[in-house]
């Protein structure tokens, strides 16, 4: 089904309108920047991450579409008490929820407030505004500085 | 069948009242729904929809008369041949240039700016000099330009707008410099609309014996163009943005400037004769035609122009001018919306901002209610940079456009203030 309001739930309108975490953190230990050189959107995510590999804090700020500042935002919800190998893991299964079909496989997954993001695969054009948040976690865990969808 | 409004049509195009509603149904493509409700394109800006003749003249070619051009004795060669030439012919008259050995076929408006860069650049721009450009250039008529200042140790200079987004015609005169080579300014602002005094620029830079491009892209499918009176040195533009086929765009350049400049490819149909010592290049304008062109959408350009002199472009001009005037003063009314560009003189294009929708989502809400519009930079990076905004919506009409498309337009931003509210 491909209506606008499947994409447009009422929570990313609320988080497109009002980002949590939409912060720097000034002691983070990984940081990146992403963006959409097609579209513009850009943002900087900060993460703060203890001895143990557990997320303690993470935050972004930056300019996109209401797509990109709600994913942005309810991935730092996300994140936060994660470690670094479950947020490996919700990358892989966030971005096989915007880029469908539903593999079955994944059904068992618990993906929380990221299951409002499901929409996003009737909407080709748009699955790279909902995945340049995470490709921005991506490359700040792997070291790298920017990251890019286009 | 409904009727097709075949071309050419004799006579001058009276300025009688343009009838948008009958030469819709010369565009199959309009005629069709998009997410269950029937399309409203206002994308025109990034390519316009193409006419059944314009179809059926690219179909014939590659039914009947399929051919190399300019080698072959045999029949179909010779008609390829002929309906190409013929075409260029075409676009000669369209423009108003004195000879269709000015009129040279390249890939589109892009290729025929990095035609003129990289030749007649290359052998005017040296260490030191300047090229001039306006602030709202497409990224075309900036990148090639950079890139020769970046070759030749040149400057890039850039005239500046004001908030309306026009040229600020005294600070671009006062850029005009003794080191100064070439200006390349848009006739049309693809980003905004504005409509570029150019002949008052020609005639600025012309006073101290500058020659000047024009990119004419976003003009000519909107008003009636002369080369000749305008005086521009080069004018480029592409089919596609003007009802023809994508692939084929055209550079007119003035012969004398033409004939001294180096050739821009190297290859077959632009040599005159080939030995290893030496290669004699050929005549104006095959020296810059390399390679077998892009022989079938030549012939649909071709009759492209047929098709718009059989509407007349002053009638577009004048209906449009209606039309964007309706449509601004729709669009504007609507709460939260900001226009981009309101300069006096405009064509086609209206850029804008919802508040608190950003326009990709706007893009998209609109889309799923059949309107076809432009969310982005329009790649005019450096016009968005001056608003301060990433990117706007981009309404852009055509002749085929109507007073009911625009309404659908205001209806669609609505249901994005519903979405978003």
């Amino acid at each position: 089904m491909s209506d606008l309001r499947d994409l447009y739930q009422e929570l990313i309108v609320d988080h497109s309108k009002r980002p949590r975490n939409f912060r720097e953190i000034a002691d983070h230990n990984y940081f990146a920047e992403g963006f959409n050189p097609l579209c513009g959107d850009r943002l900087k995510l900060y993460l703060k991450v203890d001895g143990e590999g557990v997320i303690r804090d993470v935050s972004f700020v930056g300019a996109g579409c209401a797509i990109s500042t709600a994913s942005a935002s309810i991935m730092t919800e996300t994140l936060k008490g994660r470690t670094l190998d479950q947020a490996q893991s919700l990358f892989e299964t966030f971005h096989t929820l915007v880029t469908g079909p539903q593999d079955p496989a994944h059904a068992g997954i618990h993906l929380g407030k990221l299951a409002v993001f499901a929409g996003v695969s009737e909407f080709p054009a748009r699955v790279k505004c909902a995945t340049l948040a995470w490709h921005t976690l991506k490359s700040a865990l792997h070291g790298g500085e920017t990251a890019k969808t286009e | 069948m409904s009727t097709v409004h075949s071309a050419p049509v004799s006579g001058p195009a009276t300025l009688e009242p343009l009838d948008a509603a009958a030469y819709r149904k010369d565009f199959p493509a309009l005629n069709q729904s998009v997410h269950g409700k029937p399309l409203v394109y206002l994308d025109n800006a990034a390519t316009s929809q193409k006419p059944l003749a314009v179809i059926e003249a690219i179909r014939k070619f590659y039914l009947e008369d399929c051919a190399n051009v300019h080698r072959g004795v045999h029949e179909l060669s010779q008609r390829a041949t002929e309906d190409y030439e013929n075409a260029r012919v075409e676009v000669q008259k369209f423009l108003g240039a004195g000879d269709s050995s000015e009129v040279i076929y390249t890939r589109g408006t892009t290729e025929s700016i990095n035609l003129v860069a990289h030749s007649y650049g290359r052998t005017h721009v040296k260490s030191g000099d300047e090229v001039l450009i306006s602030a709202i250039e497409h990224h075309s008529n900036i990148v090639p330009w950079q890139m020769l200042c970046e070759e030749r140790g040149a400057k890039l200079r850039v005239a500046p707008i004001n908030q309306a987004g026009e040229l600020l015609m005294d600070e671009f005169e006062k850029l005009l410099s003794d080191r100064t080579r070439i200006v390349a300014v848009t006739h049309v602002s693809n980003a905004l609309g504005t409509i570029n005094p150019v002949k008052r620029i020609i005639e600025l830079a012309h006073k101290r014996g500058i020659p000047v491009l024009i990119d004419g892209a976003q003009a000519v499918p909107h008003m009636k163009v002369n080369v000749r009176e305008l005086d521009c040195d080069f004018y480029a533009l592409s089919s596609h943005k003007m009802f023809g086929p994508t692939g084929i765009g055209i550079l007119y350049g003035k012969r004398e400037l033409l004939q001294k400049m180096p050739p821009y490819q190297g290859g077959g149909d632009m040599i005159a004769s080939v030995t290893f010592e030496k290669t004699t290049y050929n005549t104006l304008p095959y020296k810059f035609e390399a390679g077998t062109p892009n022989i079938a959408d030549a012939i649909g350009l071709g009759e492209t122009v047929r098709y718009l002199n059989g509407v007349g472009l002053d009638r577009i001009a004048a209906y449009e001018h209606d039309l964007l005037d309706y449509a601004t003063k729709a669009v504007s009314k609507v709460d939260g919306v900001k226009l981009i560009g309101t300069a006096r003189e405009k064509a086609s294009v209206l850029s804008f901002l919802l508040e608190g929708v950003h326009a990709h989502d706007l893009g998209t809400i609109l889309d799923r209610e059949g309107v076809a519009i432009r969310a982005g930079h329009h790649c005019a990076q450096p016009v968005m940079d001056f608003f301060g905004v990433p990117a706007t919506a981009r309404a852009s009409l055509a002749f085929y456009n109507t007073r009911e498309d625009i309404d659908r337009l205001v209806q669609a931003i609505g249901k994005a203030k519903e979405l978003f509210g």
